[in-house]
């Protein structure tokens, strides 16, 4: 992906950003322990952009992704997605969460459906959208398939394609390929860019992997631990990569050891 | 290479060939016959003791020729089901709710968990004041040893399932209600019918508990009969037909698991 590309999505851009964080903290106080996960974390995501939030274990990122999904309340700040205060889970909302969340009793195509289904759709505009979204995970030879016939890559396909089916806002990925092995979460990579450009969806990532979340967004969160907040924020929509392609090794390595120098510390 | 294949035979949780474990079944049971057989025979024990396989086997085909002894079977059937049925049909909705909410759980678990330490053969005499020795004496005997157990299991069962799951419905647009009609109920029916198979096999014992204690038709008080007049063989196969019944209800079971769920992980 050439910058050119990167640029093009985001013109379109809102006067607000899609998503606002302000002054988040989340406390979890136990009877005789009172632990900071999130200080004080303000970040923004623009609609259509691809954002990274990139830290060590530990560190609150996913948490963060959890208010933003309405899985768990906010200590204190202001969160909001698409102009909306966070309240609770919505189908607005996508996740994508790292373990596999299939359901079993589901076939793929039923799995993709689910959320349509909520919505009181039809079967017959259920499965023109499920069609598109098998075709867009290339899954549709396993349309009928259940869950324990596939494998971890193709797991995470189905849930990719089973948030986006449901058109959300945005979408929230808890570190989808930490499960997988490197070359399936490689091709899962490429796959989700594609999927990106063609859908234009605005996408927040979790990750702890310093080359994924170059590769894949165009800014990037940097957290730190132990009360988890945001220590840098790194613009990587450099051109670093072209069709898919490492091209601009110099800044690239730069970037990286700038970034392992934050984690560090 | 003889040393090499008993290396495999008895290496730990690894298959081995289907022919050396059904001839490990096969030896069990004819070294079993053949113990039997070998005590009956040789006069070892008293006859009054352990009748001969041949006793028990042409016992076994009078009582089976006899109308009388299906219509003691039939009443069994009918009790172990009747309190089976009642128990699942308390116990299943009262353990989702204990696995489902954590208020319910409050009110439902620490309660079961105290009953089920009360042997349900000693609720017997009580049951007899409470509701005489009628039929409802039987299957409240079964509901009582069952319902306890299988609202603990079920709670569990639902507490199992994975809360990812839930939270993808969630961000899916289910509400709360969903989650528990389209997501909780379908994830745990394998495990459930699991938990009733096993349940079942309780609903047996308590029924002989409840025969032999206070009953005046069915296959425990046959057996109970039998015990009077010293007729072993009767016992034996009162047993055995107990046995059986519970064999081809157990395979019913793990048949109807195996087609209603072809999308679990594991066999049945």
């Amino acid at each position: 992906m050439g910058v050119a590309l990167k640029s093009e999505i985001i013109q379109v851009r809102k006067e607000q950003p899609e998503i606002d964080i302000r002054g988040l903290s989340k406390v979890y106080q136990t009877k005789n322990n009172r632990f900071e996960a999130l200080k004080d974390v303000s970040l923004h995501v623009n609609n259509e952009e691809f954002v990274s939030i990139l830290g060590p274990s530990g560190c609150g990122k996913s948490t963060i992704l959890r208010i933003l999904a309405g899985l768990e309340e906010a200590s204190s700040g202001n969160v909001r997605v698409a102009g909306h205060e966070v309240t609770g889970p919505s189908a607005e909302r996508g996740m994508v969460f790292q373990s596999y969340t299939l359901f079993p009793w589901l076939t793929v195509r039923e799995n993709i459906e689910f959320g349509l289904k909520l919505k009181g759709l039809k079967a017959k505009e259920r499965k023109e959208i499920s069609d598109k979204y098998l075709e867009l995970v290339g899954l549709e030879r396993f349309a009928n398939s259940y869950g324990k016939e596939l494998s971890g890559g193709m797991k995470q396909r189905v849930a990719i394609a089973r948030s986006m089916a449901n058109s959300p806002d945005v979408l929230l990925m808890d570190e989808p390929f930490g499960a997988l092995d490197a070359q399936t979460k490689q091709s899962m990579q490429h796959l989700l860019l594609d999927i990106w450009k063609k859908e234009k969806t605005t996408i927040v990532f979790i990750t702890h992997d310093i080359d994924e979340s170059l590769f894949l967004s165009q800014r990037i969160y940097v957290m730190d631990a132990r009360p988890g907040r945001i220590s840098e924020e790194i613009d990587a929509d450099l051109g670093l990569f072209k069709d898919g392609e490492l091209v601009d090794v110099d800044r690239f390595m730069k970037m990286k050891k700038h970034i392992i120098s934050l984690l560090k510390h | 290479m003889k040393k090499n294949k008993w290396n495999k035979l008895l290496a730990i949780r690894e298959d081995i060939p289907k022919k050396w474990y059904l001839l490990g079944i096969l030896f069990t049971f004819i070294f079993l016959f053949i113990i039997w057989n070998a005590l009956s025979f040789m006069k070892l024990v008293d006859e009054v003791f352990l009748p001969t396989p041949v006793e028990v086997v042409i016992s076994f085909i009078l009582s089976m020729v006899d109308s009388a002894y299906w219509g003691e079977i039939g009443i069994s059937v009918y009790r172990v089901f009747m309190g089976f049925l009642l128990a699942c049909l308390v116990g299943i909705p009262l353990g989702i709710l204990a696995g489902t909410f954590k208020f319910a759980e409050s009110l439902i678990i620490p309660v079961s968990e105290f009953i089920r330490y009360m042997p349900a053969a000693a609720f017997i005499p009580l049951i007899m004041v409470w509701v005489g020795i009628g039929e409802p004496a039987k299957i409240l005997v079964i509901f009582i040893g069952c319902f306890f157990q299988l609202v603990l299991i079920v709670a569990d069962d639902t507490n199992r399932i994975s809360k990812d799951l839930l939270s993808a419905s969630y961000t899916l647009g289910a509400n709360r209600f969903q989650v528990i009609t389209r997501v909780i109920i379908p994830a745990m029916l394998p495990k459930l019918m699991a938990t009733m198979r096993l349940i079942m096999g309780w609903a047996w014992t308590y029924l002989v508990v409840a025969e032999l204690v206070a009953a005046d038709s069915g296959l425990g008080y046959s057996i109970m009969k039998a015990q009077r007049f010293l007729d072993t063989e009767s016992i034996f196969v009162g047993i055995i037909v107990i046995g059986l019944l519970g064999l081809i209800i157990d395979r019913c079971f793990a048949m109807a698991n195996k087609k209603l769920f072809p999308w679990a992980e594991g066999g049945n």
